[in-house]
């Protein structure tokens, strides 16, 4: 496949070891555009050492993210908030 | 709950995990099961992260869609070759019984499926993107709750088709399996891609609880989104996951 982008559900692996909640049902409102849907939604762009997540609206990166030697790398200066709804059963 | 968050933590490592069975599905395609101790069970849809470590420490890793609900440890993806790739031709072709690789998982919260959803369901997969989908119509043919299941399932030809022997077993699930390069012979649809005709003819009527859940190549699933939204479906219904640039 060369088609560019996977989506949010790429990221639930990765930050998994990261946050303590499971991350793709959240809601993301994009520092940008203000436009909020579930990170599951987000156009992700894996490569190198991580991957970009950008909005599927107005292209704003989102959430950067790398693992590297010395640790890993979250940066989430795009993303204006983020809503975690509370755990459905199961 | 300590459940919950037990499974958390199991979910956040990798484990390791040994092939205990290996079945081809298609020609270029495998399901294998994998036996991971300590497995503390997954939705329908979740999928694990599958790493392999070569002998001078170079690793690759990708993402996989659990095909079935756990039998207890043992757990089963199918793979899809993807010629130039990395990591499925090793899995469709080279593994044993015996041999290991490490998982982590089960991930993802958003594309799954609960028992308790009583609403009808649209499922529409694309190609090897089935495999989550028929986690989901397993668990519902195992429950024998939730809401009514319609499954349609583009793929080129009848060479290509997953799961053949236990597709059209009903049980609560209507299936139709769409051919987009070479129709299966008494088949009077001509082969093409999914179309508004094959939604209005195999999905249901545009009420406000159908959940969608659709699952294949980004192409795929950002022309059936498209399509599901113009017939009427509320975008918020709509589930998706796509797989694209990781390389297989």
């Amino acid at each position: 496949m060369t088609n560019g982008h996977e989506d949010g559900n790429a990221l639930a692996g990765p930050l998994a070891e990261v946050f303590a909640v499971e991350i793709t049902g959240s809601i993301a409102v994009c520092g940008g555009c203000r436009r909020s849907d579930r990170m599951a939604a987000l156009h992700v762009y894996l490569g190198g050492p991580g991957f970009v997540a950008r909005c599927p609206s107005c292209d704003t990166v989102m959430l950067r993210y790398a693992e590297t030697p010395h640790g890993r790398w979250l940066d989430l200066r795009g993303t204006a908030a983020l809503h975690f709804a509370p755990a459905a059963p199961g | 709950m300590a459940g919950t968050a037990l499974r958390r933590r199991l979910g956040a490592r990798w484990q390791s995990a040994e092939l205990v069975e290996a079945a081809q599905e298609t020609a270029t395609a495998r399901t294998l099961r994998f036996r991971v101790p300590e497995w503390p069970g997954h939705l329908p849809g979740q999928h694990v992260d599958v790493r392999l470590t070569a002998e001078d420490g170079y690793t690759a890793q990708r993402s996989y869609s659990l095909s079935a609900p756990a039998a207890e440890d043992v757990i089963e993806m199918s793979v899809q070759l993807v010629a130039d790739g990395e990591v499925s031709p090793y899995l469709v072709s080279d593994i044993a019984v015996g041999d290991t690789v490490e998982v982590r998982g089960p991930l993802g919260g958003w594309f799954v499926w609960r028992t308790t959803q009583s609403e009808p369901v649209l499922l529409i997969g694309g190609g090897s993107g089935i495999a989550p989908l028929m986690a989901m119509v397993r668990a519902r043919r195992a429950a024998d709750t939730g809401g009514a299941f319609r499954l349609l399932y583009s793929v080129r030809t009848p060479a290509d088709v997953f799961y053949a022997d236990e597709l059209h077993d009903s049980h609560g699930v209507e299936v139709a399996v769409l051919y987009t390069r070479a129709a299966a012979e008494g088949v009077a649809r001509p082969a093409h891609r999914i179309d508004a005709d094959d939604l209005t003819a195999h999905g249901w009527p545009v009420v406000a609880e159908v959940t969608c859940y659709v699952c294949g190549p980004t192409p795929f699933v950002e022309a059936i989104a498209d399509q599901l939204v113009q017939a009427g479906h509320d975008p918020a219904h709509i589930r998706t996951e796509r797989f694209g640039a990781s390389g297989g």
